[in-house]
This record gives structure tokens, sequence and C-alpha cells, in this order.
């Protein structure tokens, strides 16, 4: 069968030319060192809902400023108009606040999502994202665990919405707006690796003001928001169900299977029509 | 087929340019009931779309920030691209096992998986919010290789070239040309490897996708088999597609076909149906070990728990028994009703995954709005109207010579 063997080679260099495409794929980038990167603690047992950083942060974003409270009654949620959310907790110890925002994984999964690399995480810490790349297909919304990026829905030109770190300040050297301006110095601002000392040693020297637990050294692989808590923080309606690794670890298996079954399925599918084929059947030409 | 057939079809016609045109109008009746249906619908979808653009997805859809993906994804993409996954398990018989008895299907099906990818890959640029970047992944300035979806969108785009090459030698047969038909002939073997390769990745692909949403979906239907599961219930859901096709395509163009075909059509059946319960049999089980391995049995008496059930019982199970029934016994009907009941099976699992069992504890649940029905409805009366017109054109269902005898006729 001589046209076998040409359409073999045709067969792998088509393979090969779909397979240049995708080679690349498997490789979740890495996030810059894990513990260099600016991250930003918030002691709730300092905080007093006060929502200074809620009005600086819509201030500093051309937002609208909020006009309700927190309230343990209802939860206040992020939304495309609102990166930063202040909600009060009633628990075991007294009313408590809590504040939502992008958590800045250290491997974040909706970079990892992105195939348009739209969202990145920065090498100071902050995940970003770039209006001119995402194409809005909110891949992004579906894998990041903490739910974060907002979507504008109601917007024919929209925009996927979240907490940057104030990116563009921290490139100046000047601080995210809502730590320059929380009043009772619950938020603050360092290296990421300092800032978990911080915490360790709050825990340490304060016996019985905090659980156990910096929520965000390890969840999602470890994020660039930490959070310490004077109550466990299922109880604060966190979520305690994820994974300690990277999300992007979940589709690392599935990437790393690609471009071997783009080179072994060719292989074996040619191998089996020849395996297969009778001797006989030599025409492929005809119907 | 004969020279001499392919001239007496242009000799009549003046140039090719006026048999072009003669061939674009309707060759039926246009005052069907299909289309008092489908026609109105299809408009009304398209002032939906337009809505849509100048006022953002909320005008017409109920997806939210925890439901992003809604109807359009789950049902036009996500499902209706395992309904497609015939093309790739027929051509892998036919072309590569060289099971020659199933040749008359591959057409149809091919034509049929070209026009769904086609139509989903439009249904995908609908939901998409800036569907002018669409660019940025496809010419390379911005490459998210570490992203499934980045794999998928691919795998879709070179799938559908590689189905336009399985499909081109009906077509060079349509206009009448030999020498291009030969031609495209032998591209046909390396277009059906690379698009089994590409089936694999993306039919997986897309179960891959819901990898990072763990935690979202409900522990039942998320596992780290999803992968597997979407191949491998691609292939039966294709299949149950071809089978299920197939029914309607003997009613509906029953001219069209040979006296014996209802005899041949059977003995394919059988045939499928066989692949479909072996196929179905290693789903189930995957299905069984996957639920010992993650510890979600206990779910099971729960709400959440008996719905799955009647997923993987009602619409895997039983069909599978019924398929295994039907080939032994030999009754056409029960083929092709397990093959119906598995496609329920197959959106219930999909719509599940993506959709329904996704943040499907949280309050107020995502229900699609009307528009978005419509558009999801409109999308498929487009394809089959594409479809039919094919059908009628080109040597799909029958050969070149059938076709000009029936003109003669």
């Amino acid at each position: 069968m001589p046209l076998n063997r040409r359409e073999f080679l045709k067969t792998l260099g088509v393979a090969g030319a779909g397979l240049s495409g995708v080679s690349a794929l498997g490789s979740t980038k890495q996030a810059p060192d894990q513990e260099e990167f600016y991250a930003i603690l918030h002691d709730i047992t300092l905080c007093e809902g006060c929502q200074e950083c809620e009005f600086a942060c819509a201030a500093a974003h051309g937002l609208p400023e909020p006009e309700d409270y927190p309230d343990a009654e209802v939860v206040r949620k992020l939304s495309p108009d609102r990166r930063s959310v202040i909600n009060a907790v009633e628990t075991s110890v007294g009313e408590v606040y809590t504040k939502k925002q992008c958590m800045a994984c250290g491997q974040p999964a909706c970079a990892a999502a992105c195939l348009t690399k739209a969202m990145k995480k920065e090498e100071s810490g902050p995940v970003t994202w770039n209006e001119n790349k995402c194409m809005g297909c909110r891949y992004c919304m579906v894998s990041c665990p903490f739910e974060t990026p907002q979507f504008e829905y109601d917007s024919n030109n929209p925009k996927i919405t979240k907490c940057d770190m104030c990116f563009d300040r921290l490139q100046e050297g000047e601080l995210p707006v809502c730590v320059e301006n929380c009043p009772a110095g619950a938020l603050t601002f360092g290296k990421r690796s300092e800032i978990l000392h911080e915490a360790r040693q709050r825990i340490l020297d304060n016996p019985g003001t905090y659980v156990e637990h910096i929520y965000g050294e390890h969840e999602a692989g470890g994020t660039g928001w930490l959070n310490l808590s004077p109550v466990p923080f299922e109880e604060l309606g966190f979520k305690t169900n994820l994974d300690n690794k990277p999300y992007p670890e979940l589709t690392k298996g599935f990437l790393y299977a690609v471009p071997s079954v783009f080179i072994l399925w060719p292989a074996l599918l040619m191998g089996l029509k020849e395996a297969t084929s009778k001797e006989s059947e030599k025409g492929a030409d005809d119907e | 087929m004969s020279e001499q057939v392919l001239h007496e079809q242009f000799i009549k016609p003046e140039s090719r340019w006026q048999w072009f045109l003669s061939e674009l109008k309707p060759k039926a009746s246009m005052w069907t009931l299909f289309n008092f249906i489908s026609v109105p619908t299809v408009l009304v979808a398209a002032a939906i779309i337009v809505i849509r653009f100048v006022y953002g997805l909320s005008a017409v859809s109920n997806v939210t920030q925890t439901m992003p993906w809604g109807l359009w994804k789950g049902f036009n993409v996500v499902t209706g691209v395992a309904f497609a996954g015939g093309a790739y398990v027929l051509t892998f018989m036919v072309y590569v096992l060289g099971q020659e008895k199933y040749k008359p299907l591959v057409r149809v099906t091919v034509l049929n998986g070209f026009l769904a990818y086609t139509f989903y890959a439009f249904a995908l640029i609908l939901d998409l919010g800036k569907p002018w970047n669409i660019i940025n992944p496809i010419i390379g300035n911005s490459f998210g290789t570490s992203s499934v979806l980045f794999l998928v969108a691919w795998h879709f785009m070179l799938y559908i070239v590689a189905q336009i090459i399985e499909f081109s030698p009906t077509i060079a047969e349509w206009l009448g040309s030999e020498r291009a038909r030969r031609n495209l002939k032998r591209l046909t073997i390396g277009a059906v490897v690379f698009g089994i390769t590409l089936s694999t990745l993306h039919q997986s692909g897309l179960g891959a996708l819901f990898l990072m949403a763990k935690g979202k979906i409900h522990p039942l239907w998320y596992s780290e088999f999803i992968p597997t599961l979407f191949f491998i219930s691609s292939i039966f859901a294709g299949l149950s597609m071809v089978i299920f096709q197939g029914t309607i395509l003997q009613r509906v163009f029953a001219y069209q076909l040979h006296r014996d075909a209802d005899k041949q059509q059977n003995i394919m059946i059988r045939g499928l149906a066989r692949v479909c319960a072996i196929a179905m049999f290693a789903y189930f089980f995957l299905k069984v070990i996957d639920m010992v391995h993650n510890h979600t049995l206990g779910y099971l008496l729960s709400g959440w728990g008996a719905w799955y059930l009647l997923e993987l019982i009602g619409f895997v199970l039983i069909p599978m028994l019924m398929f295994v029934y039907g080939v032994r016994v030999g009754t056409p009907l029960m083929i092709k009703i397990a093959s119906l009941m598995t496609l329920i099976g197959i959106v219930l699992n999909r719509m599940n995954v993506s959709v329904i069992a996704f943040n499907g504890d949280i309050l107020p649940r995502y229900v699609p709005t009307w528009m978005e029905w419509v558009v999801t409805v409109s999308i498929l009366f487009v394809q089959i109207w594409i479809f039919r017109w094919v059908i009628h054109r080109m040597p799909v269902l029958r050969t070149m010579e059938e076709m000009t005898q029936v003109k003669k006729a």
C-alpha cells in the first residue's frame, strides 16, 4: 500500500500543525515567589465596620458611594459597582465585621481560566484585568473559588470588575486606598511573608482573642488577602470547603495529557487502520 | 459515478451561475407546519439578538454573578457538542476500522456534526460580553495556553475545518467536479484521524472546563473524572443521536431512500445499539466507582440524590438495558426508544453539571427567560433549515445518480 505511508505522513503533518498550537498548554504559569508579593491583612477583631474603606474605594475607582450599611440581617454582596463590601455578622462574641473583595490568590484560578490572558497575577501581588484582551466569556467567574469577579450584564460593552489592590497606586509606591483610609488600623499592608509573620505574632501575643487560623494562608493555595478572626470562619460565612491547593492544579492533569493524546492518537489510529484493513481493499479512493 | 450523468446536469441550464442561483431556490413547498412554526420563532430570535447586543445580556437573559453560564452555554454548547459526537465515532468505525456497512450514515452524520458545531460556535458568540475580542485567542497576540477553554475553542475551530474536509467530496459531487472530488477524497483519512483526536480532547475538555468549579457543582456531579465521563458519554450520546435522527429522516425524507433502506437501517441500528450499550456500561460503572471513591453515596438520600438517580438509573441504566434487549430480541422500536431516552439522559447530565447543580443551592435559582429559550430553539431551527436545504440538493442520503433520476422522472 504505497499511499498509506504518504497518508500516514500527511496525517502526522496535520496533527503536528495542530499540536504546535497547543503544545504550550499544560504549563500553568507559576506566580512569582509565593511569599514575596504584597498582601493585606484584615484583622476582624479591630474592624469597626465604619465603611471608610468602601467610600475610599468607590471614590478612587469612580464608583457610586455605598448607600446601605452593614447589617447582620442582610448579606451585602459584591457587584459591578462595588469591589469591596463590609458585612456585619452576629457571632458568639457579638457583632463583628468582615470584608469581602478579590482575594488576590497566589495562583489565581481566574488567570489560569482566561483564554486571552486578560486576567493576570502581577508580580507585586494584585490580580488585574485587561479590557482589551477580555472577550467576556465569564469562565473566570465559573472558576474563581471566591466568586469575586463581577460582570456588567447591563452593558453592551461589559467589564469584569473586581478589586485589583489599587494596582496603579502600588506602581507609584502608594498604599491601596482602603488600607490608607482605615481609621481603626484593621488593615495592614506588606510583603506576604511579613504579613503572615505579623498575623502569627498577633495570635501568639493575644491568647484567646483569635482562632488559630489565618484565612488565606493556605486556602486556594494561599491568597494575597489574609484574615484574622475571633470566631471560626464558618461562623462568618467564609467559604471553608476550599482546596488548600492552588485551583489551577485541578486542570493541570488534563492539560498535561493533551500533548500525549495529540501524538499517540494519530499514530494509534493509523496503526489500527493498517491492522484492520484487508489487503484486497486497496482502493481507498472509491466510495 | 459516470461523467455523463454529471454533464447532463449542466447542459440544461445556460451557465453554472444560473444553475447555482436555481439551486438556492426552495425545492419543496414552503407552506409546511415546520416552517409555520420556525419562521416566526427565528424572526423573534433575531429581534432578541439585536436587543441583547444593544442593551447587554441582562436585557434578555437571567444569568447572574453566581450563575455566569446559562442555557446558551449549558444547552447549545455543552449538550449540543455531545450530541454531535456521532461524527467522530462513525468516521472512526468506517474509515479506521473499515466497517463499510455504516458508510450510508457517514455523510449525513458529518453534515449534522458540522452544522451543529458551526451553530454552537454562533451561540457561544452571542453569549460573549465582548465578542469582537474573540480575535485575541485566535490570531496569537494573547494566547491563554493554560486555559482549558483555550484548548476547547481551538479544537472547536480546527474540528469544524476537519469536518468541512470530510464533507467536501459531497460538495464536489454536487458541483459536478469529479477531479476535485478525487483530490478532496484523498484528504479524508487525514481529516478523520485529526478529527477523532480533536474530538477526544474537546469532548473531554468540555468536562474539564468545570474542574475548577469544585465546591460550586454538587458533589454528586463534580468529579475529577468529569473529562473521562464526558468523553465516554459523548460516544453513546452521538450514536443515539445517529439512531434517533435516522428514524426521523426515514419519515421526512422517505422518498429519497431505497426500498430496502428500512432493512439496512435496522441492521445498522442494531450495530450502533451494541456500541451504545457497551459505552453506557463503562460509563455507569465509572459513575459508581466515582461515587464510592468520592464518598458521595450519602448524598443519594437527599433531594439532589433522587434527581441524580433519575438521571443515572432512569436515563442511563434503563436505556442501556433496553439497548441490550433490543439487540438480543431484534426490536428496532425498542432501540429507537432507548436512543431517545439516552438523549434525554445526556441533556440531564450536561445541564446538571453546567447549570442545574452548579451553585444549585444559591437562591433564587437561575431559570432561563423565554427569550433565552426562543434563541436556543431558533438556533436548532436554522440548523434544520440548512440541513434540509443541503439534503434536497447534495448527494447525502442518496447518490448523484439517484438524484438525477428523480429529476427526470
